[in-house]
This record gives structure tokens, C-alpha cells and sequence, in this order.
């Protein structure tokens, strides 16, 4: 009677091991099938210059996404930061002439942290859903932007003479100042994630909100604190927007906030909350410029990319939720 | 109080956002003479038509407890391939493009039954991935319809209605019979109000989320077409944003993020608003801008009212 | 074994026809060691009302979801009218006919009453739809066979929770069902609908159905029932007529001496009061309570389910605000708004549900026990794993938490063994009050002795303790002095050389 029981569980077992592993390291497996895949066929592909273009490329997606993972692990969305780059972007450019650049950016910062708080405060402490809150915003922030624009794009007049091309357009000891600041508050960030109360706690609120209010957690100011950290992020990524571009359209983050939301869960965090790193997010957001810019070496036109991220994301999650279920497919009918 | 007093409160109570609509006509028609016109009523349901379609589908979806981002993708594969394949005859050409829409809902659908992908997920890859089908497909080109009947449809009447508006009610009509009086409408409710008690009483969820996609997947291939005909063109950015159009329209209408409740009526209600308050507006010469600001204000502020009227007993945990 | 007297009340299957349900060497283990069901074997006869009972964690609930099909037995066969079956799934049990009435409710929310009643099985008409003449006029007709009050065309949201139970109910008359399993369906009903289902008991049976009711109410089942039988720690003790029986010899079934005697302090001596309670009240929960604990002392708090425990705790620990009365916390008055308060002013809570309000299970046992004074393991914010390990090393061997080391996820330990990490983080915040709401629901035998031992030992060292329970040996077991709550209010008072198991059920019931 038992001999049998045992063999079937322990198959089971490997099953889910098999998946678990999968789901572990699936990602970086695929991060390097897809390296090694390129490289096969591009030569240019795995060279330094190459791989230093790509995560300039995605810095900014990259940067924005640091902030929306602390969101996520806290168990909300941000749909807002699509909108919020293109007005940080637009505000930075415009103010730049208006009052110089240091003021200009202060401003920036400024304007970015109080719709993070307010995103904050109605999901934190009035408890809206974050989906349609930060959607609300979304098209209020677009609104707001074309507002303050008239529907006009910006620039920055005498662009050669200023000091702010520095966050988009600089080098430092041969790596870009984008990728710098990408990289720069990843480790922070995810130091403040791992290694500190504060990163404990918005795992806990995220993980089971709960036993976190039952262990004396402040849930709500939490909640608050992680919008204002994905406003201040989106804030660097218009940073690094506007400096490079030296100008801005007015819808310029159009669709971003998808965009980096693919990077994040690509990376493994899930949407549930409770679960996830910077670290991943990097891959997530890294792999999917690597797609881009492999495709593009490969002569496909730009938006193949987005038939192979389609793919990619659906994999990855399934391989994820197959895991924790220790089966391929939903037993349900 | 005579029954049709009661019917009309409960009405009213069920779905707020016609007050809301009430509202909005006796503001408008008070502020500019030119709101309150048959002529212009009938412009606001061809306007609205495109956000509409998508919207009831996407009622049928978020009753069932999940969403689709996807729809804006659909719009423009649809319309891309109804006016890109004119060639073929425009019958012809009209279906394909309603089956690209059913088929690519079938599929969302059954992803989501299979792997137990949460839909959002789901979705969103879709609507990155659609949005890239179109491309590769137009090749990023703009098509535009040689033959003319096809544009002509787009601003046909039929009885002194325009063609597109008729459509629109006619959907509506249809969607809220399906939602209301079928079984098949009955079971979505049940599944996104409690899924697990819907699979012990052998409610087969799968099947059901499908059916809800390829709804909804067709719809927004519907609106797609129709929406080509108006413009007698297509382009590969065809439908952006619309997704997040048309769940504001639902959420709006009183459809519950969580499913398991909603109404046709009151999606009808929440496009009918957009669509007044973008015409009204306009006929102000407020710039389009403020209509963003305002719509996602007012989105906001349902939400905070709702949590108002519905906060629960005093003898739930403060958590 | 200790009461082979018993067998002379036991009928044997033989004596009557082919029972109508008969269940043979059921043994159900749940991963990793907790034997839920062990050998039990029982049979039901057609048109009898068979009680079912045993303490809380005896093993009823899951034998009958064995009987549903919700759980599948790991050895053990089931006979249906004589046949052997097998049962796939809650709905082959339906098309079986065998149903069971949960205790927890299985509706949706937004539908209505007729609908819930029909949920999966809808009336139709041509082609697909709803033939909704026949649908309301059948609930309807249902809903009058119980002398329910509200409409089946009402939402179930709007109805109270007393009515939901008995649409739960109606869901079983739909279906002419061969044995109806009744779980607990009397804890939250009023009398008037009590007794509207004490008559449909008695129209299934004349129908010749076969109805299995468990409950802890012995007037209920003195009443209801044709015979009785008692599980305990998942085996069977014995089933006698019910004519034959009376409560003592039940309760001594039930309640036997399973429990490892606890050494309690011997000449207890309890220091100051710690907290004093004076007449609180929560609208609608529970009335004028008042109750003070003193140093050292283990208080518990005896009741049902509903009787207002949980809620007195939730209340004490900041999640609830009172609407009268005053908590006094060594001698000052205190206002306790929201936990965080609770924690800092050194009151712990070790809740009811270990696995929503309790642990995060994704995270590791280690990150658990610290969750509740993050600053002290912190400088400057920052978290010193140093200290954190350290902190977690103390309380596993305080506790003897087993587990392969503090980085192992909380979810993949036993139910034991997460209730010490729960205990343990609790501990670690070094409280003047210490709150365990059933603190060993859900656990096995062994774990949850090494429990009873810990309270005492956290006693002796000078905690005030307060333990909540629904299971009497528990409670006596552990505490100093015993409360018995009742309707929301404090029904006696017994310190802990003069209560007896007696008095407790009466205070609890009546």
C-alpha cells in the first residue's frame, strides 16, 4: 500500500523540484541562452561597446523600475510613472531655462514627490485600489502635463552650454553617467530592501498585510513611503530623459509604465506581493533590452521585440506559478 | 410608492452613474446651446461607439474576476487587416478581422485557464505582443480604403440614426440579455464572486473565462472595424490607451475590480458619461487637456465614494 | 481502551438492515506528521439523525470531508448502501448523494438567494438561458419549507449571517441527497431558526434520509439524535443509543485524560496586576467585561465560537476600539489605538489564524521572529544579521523550534512548530502581556503539549498570560483561574481548584 504512495510522491517531488529550480534560475538561464544566442549570430553583439549601449538603453526603463519594485513587493501597482516621466521630463526641460538647472531640478524632484504622496496617501491611508487610483492619475498627470506644455514640446535652447547634459550625455571613467545612476541606486535600493528595517517591513506588508499590522507594522505609512521611492525614481529616469534628449515631448513616457511593469515581472516579483528583488528586476529589465538590441543587430525591425517579450513574460510567469503548484497546468475545470 | 417609483430608485441606487450623466447634460445644456440637439446626441453615441464596444466586453471580462489590456492592440490589428484586406472583398476582410479579435481573445483566455498566469499579466504581455503583430503586419504603414462604400459606412444612417450608433445600442442590448438572462452570464457572476465555491458546485470555470475573452476579444475587433470606417484608414498606433479608456468606463459603470458584480447598464452609463463630458467640453472650448484631468479625477473620486458608501460595519477589524 | 464498558451500547451493522453509509478504517495524515483520522470506523443506518462528537481537533470535520470528497483518505473504504464507492471530488459526492452543509460558507456574495440555492445547476430553458419562473418559484418554495424570512430574489450580501447559514442549507433540499451532513449549522443561528431546522431534521428522516449532525451542543443532540458517536484525537471511542446515554458518560468519552499532566506552580503567588480591565464593551460583540491579570498568572478564557473571545483580544491588542469601559496597564489607564500602540506599550497577541494574521510564510523563521522589533535588531536602520541570528538561536532553543536553520521558509515548517515562531516573536519583544488566541488549533498531539508546557514555563518566569480556547481540557490544563464567556459576556468566574468540567458547560451554553 505505501510502496506505491511513495513512488508517485516522490516523482511528484522531482516534478517540482525540476520546476522550482526552473522557476529559481529560469531567468538567468534564459539571460544566458539569449547572450549566447545572439552572440552566434551577431558578432558585434557581446562586444564591451555593444553590451555598454544596451544598458544605457535601459537605464532609464531600468531606473523607473527600481521604484516600481518596492511598489510591487509592498502588493500595489503604479500605473502612474508613464505619465509622471513625461512630466517630470517636461517640467525639468522647461524650468531649465526658466531658472537654470539646479532650480529646475529641485522643482522636478519637488513636484515628483507630491503626486508620489498623494498616489501614497489615497492608496496607503485610504486604502483605494492602486490599480485604479494610480490609472486615475495616469490620465490626470497626462492631462496636467499638456496643461502645463499647451500641447507644445520643450527644448533647451543652448544646448552646449550647460552643465545638465551631464546626467544623460556624460561618461565618467568611460561608463555612462545613465548607467551609473542606474546602477548606483539598484545597489542602493536593494540594500535598503535587504538590509534594513525599513526594506523588512515592506516585504512583510506585501508578503501578508495582516500578520504585518499584527506585529505592530505601520501598514499604511509603508504603503506611502514606497510610492514617494517610485516617484523619486521616476524623477532620476526624467532626469536622465531630459538630459540626454535636451528636450521633451509631452507624451514622451507613453506606455512606459507597461513597459517597466514587463521588466519587473519578467525579473520574478510577483504581483501579489512579498516577493522579489532588484537584482531581478535589473535581469528582467536587462534582458528585455538585450532582445531589442540583439533583434535590431539581427536586421528584424524594432517591434519584432515585442513578439518575443509577449513570449517571454508568459513563460517566465508560468514557469514561476507552475512551481509554487508543483504542476504544469491549473487542475481547476 | 408605485412600483415604477421603486424601479426607478433602486435604479438610481444600483447605478449612481446616470445621475452623474443627469448632471452632466443639465450643466451642458445650460452652458452652451449647442449640447442639447438631437443632432448632437447622436454624435456622442457614434463617438462613443469605439470605447463602448471595447467596454462591454470588457465588463464580461472583470465580472468574471479577471481583465484584458489587450483590446487597444486589437483595435488596430482589426482595423489594419479589415482595410488591408479590402482586396479580398470587404466582407471577407471585415471577418478576418473579427476573427483575428475572437481568436486572440480565445487565446488569452485560455492562457489564462491553463497556466493560471493571473490575467493582468496575461494581458499585458498580449498587448505588448498584438501591438508588435500589428507592426510587423503594417510594416508601420498607414492603410488607407480605396473603395469608398467602406468609408461611406462609417457615416451612414439607417432611419435617421447613424449606423454606428445603432450598432453600438444594438450591442449593448445584446451583451446586457447574455449578462442577465443566460446561464452562461449567470456563471460569470458566480465565478468572480466566489471561484471556489463555483468549482464545488461544478460550475466549469475554464471554459467560462474563455468564452468571456473571445467576448470581449471580438468586441474590441468590432470596434476596430468601425472605427476604420469612420476614419477610412488605419494606423499601426491605432488604440492606444484605449484600454485604460474603456476600464474607466467599466469602473465607472459600478463593475467591481474584485468580480462578481456589474452591469451592462451601468458600463453603458460610465461610456455614455466620457462621452458626454469629452463632447460637452469641446462645445465649451475647453482644451481637450482638462477632459484628462477631469476624467481621471472623477475616476479617483468614484472609487473614494464607493469606499465611503460601501465602508464596512463597525465590527470590522481595523487592519 | 479505557472504556470497554462502552461495547455493550455499540449496535452492530448486523443488528439492523444495510446502513445506509458505513465508513471502515478511515485514516487520513496530513504532511508532515499530523495524524488527523486514525482507524475510524462507523456506520450510519437510513433515516437516522447520527451525532457526531469530540473536542475541537477530534477529527469530525475532516472525517466528514472525507465523507464530501474535499479530502481523499489515505487508507480506509467508504460503503454507500452497502456498495463500496470511492468519492472524486465534492461534486461526485453530490452525484452520490451524499452533501455536506459547511460551516464555513461557500457562497457568492453578489448573487441572490435563489441563485446561490441553484449555483452550478440553474434551471434552463431553450437555448441556454435561465428559466428564471421556475428558479424563483422553486427557491421560494424552498425557502418556505424552512420559514425563511428573506425572499430568494434578495442579495445574499444584505443578508446576516444567521440567514446565510440557512441558505446553506437550502442548497441541500435542492437535491434529494441519500445522507445530509450538518456541520456546527447551529453556531450562529437564533432559536426561531434553530428550531425550523430541528424540523427539517426530522421531514429528512422521515424521508428516509440519513442525516449525520455534529455539534458541541449536548441539548441539541440529546434532542435530535438516534445515536452518538464520539471521536477522539482522531480515533473512534465508541457510539452509544442515545436513549441509553447521558452527558457524563459523553463527556467523559469526549474528553477522557488524553492531556500530559502540567506541573503547575505549586503555591501560586502572582505579583501585581498587569492589566486591569473594567467594563468594556464593542457594540454588537461583547457587554461589560471586566477582568484584571496579574503577574505570573495564567488567565483562561472558556467559551463557543461567537461568544466574543477573539474579539475581547482583538480589542486589548488595538484592533478594535471599544465603545465603553477602560484597560488599565500596571495601574494607568491606556488607550490602545491601533497595535503598533499595543506593542509598544507591551501587550502581545499570538492570533487565532496562525497563516493570515500570524507569519508571513514566505518569509524565513528568522525574519519572522524579529518582525516585531526590527529597531532593536537594527542600527541606524540598518539590520545587524548578527543580532537578528542571534535573537533567533535564543528562542529556538527556548522554544524548541525545529527547524533546519533560521533561513528556512516559515511555510514548510509543521503547524507546531510555525505556532513556536509565532510564540517566539512575541517573546522576543519581551512583553508585560501575552495574549495566545487558540494557541494550538490546527496542531498535533505532541506539538501541542510542548505547548501547554511552554505557557506555564512563560508564567513562572512572570508573564501575564491570557489563553483563549475552545477546548476545555486546555483551558483547565493550563490556567491559574478560568473565565467563561457566554453571548459576549463574562458567565463565571472559576479560580482553579474549584472548577469542574461541569460547571464550565454550563457556563459556556447557557
Amino acid at each position: 500500500m505505501t510502496s506505491p504512495t511513495v513512488k508517485i510522491s516522490s516523482q511528484k517531488n522531482i516534478t517540482a523540484w525540476g520546476l522550482k529550480l526552473l522557476a529559481r534560475q529560469g531567468i538567468l538561464i534564459a539571460f544566458v541562452f539569449f547572450l549566447f544566442g545572439f552572440s552566434l549570430f551577431s558578432e558585434r553583439f557581446l562586444t564591451t561597446d555593444n553590451i555598454m549601449v544596451v544598458i544605457r538603453q535601459a537605464s532609464i526603463i531600468g531606473t523607473i523600475a527600481l521604484g516600481v519594485t518596492i511598489v510591487v513587493i509592498g502588493g500595489n501597482l503604479d500605473l502612474s510613472v508613464g505619465s509622471l516621466l513625461s512630466f517630470c521630463t517636461v517640467l525639468v526641460v522647461d524650468l531649465h531655462d526658466k531658472l537654470g538647472p539646479l532650480q529646475a531640478i529641485i522643482v522636478m524632484f519637488f513636484f515628483a514627490l507630491l503626486i508620489g504622496a498623494l498616489n501614497g496617501y489615497l492608496i496607503g491611508f485610504l486604502k483605494l485600489n492602486s490599480l485604479i487610483v494610480t490609472l486615475g492619475m495616469l490620465s490626470t498627470i497626462q492631462g496636467i502635463t499638456l496643461i502645463y506644455s499647451g500641447g507644445l514640446n520643450v527644448d533647451i535652447s543652448n544646448q552646449d552650454d550647460t552643465w545638465f547634459s551631464f546626467f544623460g550625455r556624460d561618461y565618467i571613467a568611460g561608463i555612462a553617467v545613465p548607467v551609473l545612476i542606474f546602477m548606483g541606486l539598484a545597489l542602493v535600493i536593494e540594500f535598503i530592501l535587504k538590509g534594513t528595517v525599513y526594506g523588512r517591513k515592506v516585504f512583510a506588508v506585501g508578503g501578508n498585510p495582516g500578520a504585518a499590522v499584527f506585529s505592530g507594522i505601520k501598514k499604511n505609512k509603508i504603503v506611502f513611503s514606497t510610492y514617494l521611492l517610485s516617484a523619486f525614481t521616476t524623477g532620476c529616469g526624467a532626469l536622465i530623459l531630459g538630459s540626454r534628449v535636451m528636450g521633451s515631448q509631452n507624451n514622451v513616457g507613453q506606455g512606459y509604465e507597461l513597459l517597466v511593469l514587463a521588466g519587473v515581472i519578467l525579473g520574478g516579483t510577483s504581483l501579489l506581493g512579498g516577493s522579489g528583488s532588484i537584482t531581478r528586476t535589473v535581469i528582467g529589465v536587462l534582458i528585455l533590452s538585450f532582445i531589442q538590441n540583439g533583434l535590431l543587430l539581427l536586421g528584424y525591425p524594432y517591434y519584432t521585440q515585442w513578439l518575443v517579450t509577449w513570449a517571454v513574460i508568459i513563460l517566465a510567469v508560468w514557469l514561476d506559478v507552475a512551481s509554487t503548484r508543483g504542476k504544469v497546468f491549473t487542475s481547476f475545470k | 410608492m408605485s412600483s415604477l417609483q421603486k424601479k426607478a430608485k433602486s435604479f438610481i441606487v444600483e447605478q449612481p452613474i446616470w445621475l452623474f450623466v443627469l448632471a452632466c447634460i443639465l450643466f451642458f445644456s445650460f452652458s452652451t446651446e449647442h449640447f442639447f440637439d438631437i443632432g448632437n446626441f447622436k454624435n456622442i453615441l457614434v463617438q462613443t461607439s469605439t470605447i463602448g464596444l471595447i467596454a462591454l466586453g470588457l465588463t464580461f471580462v472583470m465580472i468574471n474576476g479577471n481583465i484584458d489590456l489587450s483590446v487597444g492592440a486589437v483595435v488596430a490589428l482589426s482595423a489594419s487587416l479589415a482595410v488591408d484586406l479590402q482586396s479580398l472583398g470587404m466582407g471577407s476582410a471585415v471577418v478576418i478581422a473579427l476573427l483575428s479579435g475572437l481568436l486572440l481573445g480565445i487565446l488569452n483566455g485560455a492562457i489564462v485557464w491553463k497556466t493560471g498566469v493571473d490575467a493582468f499579466i496575461v494581458t499585458l504581455g498580449a498587448m505588448i505582443g498584438i501591438r508588435g503583430l500589428v507592426f510587423v503586419y503594417t510594416q508601420e504603414q498607414s492603410f488607407f480604403a480605396a473603395d469608398f462604400s467602406y468609408s461611406d459606412f462609417g457615416s451612414s444612417t439607417l432611419a435617421g440614426m447613424p449606423t454606428l450608433a445603432i450598432i453600438f445600442i444594438l450591442f449593448t442590448l445584446l451583451m446586457h440579455y447574455i449578462l442577465t438572462r443566460t446561464i452562461h452570464g449567470r456563471n460569470t457572476f458566480a465565478v468572480g464572486g466566489n471561484r471556489q465555491a463555483s468549482i464545488d458546485a461544478g460550475i466549469r470555470v475554464g471554459p467560462h473565462m474563455v468564452i468571456n475573452f473571445a467576448i470581449c476579444g471580438f468586441l474590441a475587433a468590432l470596434a476596430g472595424v468601425l472605427l476604420s470606417t469612420q476614419m477610412g484608414a488605419s494606423t499601426p498606433n491605432l488604440g492606444r490607451d484605449f484600454e485604460l479608456w474603456a476600464i474607466t468606463a467599466v469602473v465607472l459603470g459600478g463593475t467591481k475590480l474584485t468580480g462578481g458584480s456589474g452591469s451592462i447598464m451601468g458600463t453603458f452609463g460610465g461610456v455614455i458619461a466620457i462621452g458626454v463630458l469629452r463632447n460637452g467640453m469641446n462645445l465649451l472650448e475647453i482644451p481637450a487637456f482638462y477632459v484628462l484631468v477631469i476624467m481621471g479625477s472623477i475616476l479617483i473620486a468614484v472609487l473614494f465614494i464607493d469606499k465611503q458608501v460601501n465602508r464596512g460595519s463597525k465590527q470590522e477589524l481595523n487592519v | 481502551m479505557s472504556n470497554l464498558s462502552q461495547t455493550e451500547n455499540i449496535q452492530t451493522p448486523e443488528t439492523v438492515n444495510t446502513p445506509a453509509l458505513a465508513l471502515e478504517n478511515i485514516t487520513k495524515t496530513f504532511p508532515p506528521s499530523v495524524t488527523a483520522l486514525d482507524n475510524v470506523t462507523f456506520s450510519v443506518q437510513r433515516g437516522e439523525v447520527h451525532a457526531l462528537v469530540g473536542e475541537n481537533g477530534a477529527g469530525k470535520s475532516t472525517l466528514m470531508k472525507v465523507l464530501a470528497g474535499i479530502h481523499q483518505a489515505n487508507a480506509g473504504q467508504i460503503y454507500l448502501e452497502g456498495k463500496a464507492i470511492k468519492i472524486d471530488g465534492p461534486m461526485d459526492a453530490k452525484h452520490q448523494g451524499i452533501l455536506l452543509i459547511h460551516q464555513e460558507l461557500s457562497l457568492v456574495p453578489d448573487m441572490t438567494v435563489a441563485e446561490n440555492i441553484y449555483l452550478g445547476s440553474i434551471p434552463t430553458k431553450w437555448p441556454n438561458r435561465v428559466d428564471s419562473v421556475t428558479l424563483y418559484s422553486n427557491a421560494e418554495k424552498i425557502l418556505k419549507r424552512l420559514k425563511c424570512k428573506f425572499k430568494a430574489t434578495d442579495k445574499v450580501s444584505k443578508l446576516s449571517i444567521a440567514m446565510r447559514h440557512m441558505v446553506e442549507i437550502a442548497r441541500a433540499l435542492v437535491f434529494t441527497p441519500k445522507i445530509v451532513v450538518f456541520d456546527e449549522p447551529t453556531a450562529s443561528l437564533t432559536d426561531t431558526e434553530k428550531y425550523v431546522l430541528f424540523e427539517v431534521i426530522e421531514d429528512l428522516k422521515k424521508e428516509n434520509v440519513s442525516v449525520v449532525y455534529i455539534s458541541h451542543r449536548m441539548d441539541e443532540i440529546f434532542t435530535l439524535s438516534d445515536r452518538i458517536t464520539v471521536l477522539r484525537d482522531g480515533c473512534y471511542r465508541g457510539t452509544v443509543n442515545t436513549r441509553d446515554a447521558d452527558e457524563d458518560e459523553i463527556t467523559r468519552l469526549m474528553i477522557g485524560r488524553s492531556l500530559d499532566n502540567i506541573t503547575k506552580s505549586k503555591a501560586p503567588e502572582f505579583g501585581p496586576k498587569v492589566i486591569e480591565v473594567k467594563n468594556l464593551s464593542c457594540e454588537g460583540l461583547f457587554e461589560d467585561v471586566s477582568f484584571s491579570i496579574r503577574e505570573g498568572e495564567v488567565v483562561g478564557m472558556y467559551g463557543l465560537v461567537g461568544a466574543g473571545r477573539t474579539e475581547i483580544a482583538e480589542t486589548l491588542f488595538g484592533l478594535r476600539q471599544p465603545s465603553s469601559g477602560q484597560i488599565y496597564l500596571k495601574g494607568d489607564q491606556i488607550d490602545i489605538t491601533s497595535p503598533s500602540v499595543a506593542v509598544e506599550s507591551g501587550i502581545a497577541l499570538v492570533p487565532e489564524n496562525r497563516k493570515e494574521q500570524g507569519l508571513v510564510l514566505g518569509m524565513s523563521c528568522q525574519d519572522n521572529i524579529t518582525l516585531s522589533i526590527l529597531e532593536q535588531v537594527a542600527s541606524y536602520g540598518v539590520l545587524k544579521k548578527k543580532k537578528e541570528n542571534n535573537i533567533y538561536q535564543k528562542y529556538a532553543d527556548e522554544l524548541a523550534i525545529k527547524s533546519p536553520s533560521g533561513g528556512q521558509k516559515v511555510g514548510n515548517l509543521s503547524g507546531g512548530n510555525q505556532q513556536k515562531v509565532v510564540i517566539g516573536k512575541w517573546l522576543s519583544s519581551e512583553p508585560e502581556l501575552l495574549i495566545l488566541d487558540e494557541p494550538t488549533r490546527g496542531i498535533d498531539v505532541g506539538s501541542k503539549s510542548e505547548i501547554h508546557k511552554l505557557i506555564r514555563i512563560l508564567a513562572q518566569k512572570g508573564y501575564a498570560v491570557l489563553v483563549i480556547s475552545s477546548e476545555m481540557p486546555e483551558v483547565l490544563g493550563v490556567s491559574d483561574r478560568i473565565l467563561a464567556l457566554f453571548g459576549g459576556k463574562i458567565n463565571g468566574e472559576f479560580t482553579d481548584n474549584e472548577v469542574t468540567e461541569d460547571a464550565l458547560v454550563k457556563a459556556i451554553s447557557f
